[in-house]
């Protein structure tokens, strides 16, 4: 997918594939990043040293997935049930490697 | 579910570090409520044991002996989080210098702030670092500001080089990502190479080669430290060029300085949007350099709830949006991307705060700004040498403050000082 910052500001997303994350991988949020949600912009946002990426709704949702436990086909499952979907594979997938891209997530 | 996506920060320190976008707040609407102030910088002191040419305090520093207590501290901090700040920075002068920094950083962490200090390294002890990492503290910026009186043999001052490797030893010791900023300006521009080998070798994350913004001290020395278009040009090629070699090892941020800019930088992120100081005395201010400009005096921590100061109080409204706009930026298709430029840079250099930007082409005034971007372009060794730099120490600072025109309140018409005048 092209991940495109809300402004136009393009994500850095040219060399994601869907490839990079294997379904069997379990993603982590990886330093320096730290996940958290503000209740102040109702977002997950990803803060960094003097920096901030604000999450929209299914962003957060997918990165707060990422505790270095569950694998990339459990959270798509977990996120099919919440969103009462069974076609986010792609997009979740997709998502994940632009965040692999950014170094916001590592994969074990 | 739709697409997901992230509004990615742009890693813009100079200007305002959090490049969270403001549609949300509509900042070209008069009326629309801004967001909340993200960034929180605690200036805890303007004692520093350095004397850096290019310092961003004020000028008049050494006039200001009053430092707000340690409560007061952490109710501002515990004010400005509940209105959504996020991201707090230590820094001063040197925040070392403060001992209650660790107490100070402790409630930050408790509150969920995401903690910067900003700090030369001078006083960053074994211990401190300790102590600083139990009270949770986040991030470690580490600034190479005192080089400069060794500017013409930048790396071998042995000295600083020694205590930046200790402290580097000691940030990566406790796992902190490390910052490096390194000022850059005409003196230390043509070794940026050897800045980013420095950052590589001490193992640094992100390398800040931070473009002089010409304020307060930096605009004392102004004609001494603007380098010429050619030494900005290579810069950044060099800056490219490691850029793309150590892809994935290092970070390096290199802004463009203003003066070589057709276009002005959108100030802070706009004016009262995101970003909010506490001076050390407790002024509350839309940027580090705000009280240089004239009108009513911008509120005090402890005279008004934060809220207030944010959303209610005349200094943080002064210059938000766009109907304050007057000449060139009345009508500009590109009023909402700039918004104006700095409101300061307007105020030092035409006398008149609400003025475009005279770094926009736009401007009617931008002659001022090639004028002394032509003077840097003519000086020559002997015409620096004639004109030496004026470091920052609290002599230096009263010796300003007394002076009528001094650079922390400028005459009505500060354009019309001579270069020697601010610089003798």
């Amino acid at each position: 997918m092209s991940g495109t910052a809300d402004g136009g500001r393009p994500v850095e997303s040219g060399s994601a594939r869907l490839e990079d994350v294997p379904l069997a991988s379990v993603p982590a949020v990886a330093r320096p990043f730290r996940l958290q949600f503000e209740q102040a912009q109702d977002a997950w946002v990803l803060l960094y040293p003097e920096g901030m990426v604000k999450l929209n709704g299914p962003g957060g949702a997918i990165l707060s997935h990422c505790d270095g436990q569950a694998d990339v086909v459990s959270i798509i499952a977990s996120l099919q049930e919440t969103f009462g979907r069974d076609d986010l594979a792609d997009d979740v997938r997709g998502f994940l490697a632009v965040a692999l891209g950014n170094g916001w997530i590592t994969l074990a | 579910m739709t697409r997901p996506t992230a509004a990615q920060g742009e890693a813009d320190r100079q200007l305002g570090p959090l490049g969270e976008r403001l549609d949300a707040a509509s900042p070209g609407k008069p009326n629309a409520r801004p967001g909340p102030p993200l960034w929180l910088l605690a200036e805890l002191t303007y004692r520093c044991p350095l004397h850096c040419a290019f310092c961003f305090n004020p000028v008049d520093f050494a006039t200001v002996d009053q430092e707000l207590s340690t409560e007061s501290w952490l109710r501002v901090l515990r004010e400005a989080r509940a209105l959504g700040s996020v991201q707090v920075g230590f820094s001063g002068g040197e925040p070392m210098l403060r001992d209650d920094l660790e107490t100070l950083v402790a409630e930050a962490h408790r509150l969920g702030y995401y903690t910067n200090l900003l700090t030369s390294g001078v006083g960053l002890t074994a211990e401190r670092a300790e102590a600083l990492q139990r009270a949770g503290l986040d991030h470690v910026q580490l600034s190479f500001q005192d080089s400069t009186r060794e500017a013409n043999d930048f790396l071998s001052h042995t000295r600083t080089f020694e205590l930046k490797r200790r402290v580097a030893g000691l940030i990566k010791q406790h796992d902190w990502p490390m910052v490096l900023n390194c000022v850059i300006h005409r003196l230390n521009i043509d070794y940026i190479d050897k800045i980013i080998d420095m950052a590589l070798e001490l193992g640094a994350e992100y390398i800040e080669l931070a473009n002089t913004q010409f304020y307060s001290w930096a605009e004392v020395n102004r004609d001494r430290l603007m380098p010429t278009r050619a030494q900005v040009e290579r810069a950044e090629r060099v800056a490219a060029d490691y850029r793309e070699r150590y892809r994935g090892r290092i970070r390096i941020i290199f802004v463009v300085p203003d003066y070589h800019g057709a276009r002005p930088k959108k100030c802070m992120n706009g004016w009262g949007q995101v970003f909010l100081t506490v001076t050390p005395d407790g002024t509350a201010l839309p940027c580090h350099t705000a009280r240089m400009l004239p009108g009513a005096d911008f509120p005090h921590v402890d005279a008004m709830s934060v809220a207030d100061i944010w959303y209610a109080s005349e200094g943080f409204d002064r210059y938000r949006g766009t109907a304050w706009m007057k000449g060139a930026c009345v009508d500009c298709p590109e009023q909402s991307r700039d918004l104006g430029g700095c409101r300061c840079q307007a105020y030092m250099l035409t006398g008149d705060p609400a003025a475009t930007d005279p770094v926009c082409d736009k401007s009617p005034e931008r002659r001022l700004i090639d004028a002394v971007v032509a003077r840097a372009e003519a000086a020559d060794a002997h015409s620096l040498a004639a004109r030496p730099l004026v470091f920052r120490d609290p002599k230096a600072s009263l010796a300003l403050a007394a002076e009528p025109d001094g650079s922390f309140t400028p005459a009505a018409k500060p354009s019309a000082r001579t270069p020697e005048s601010s610089s003798s």
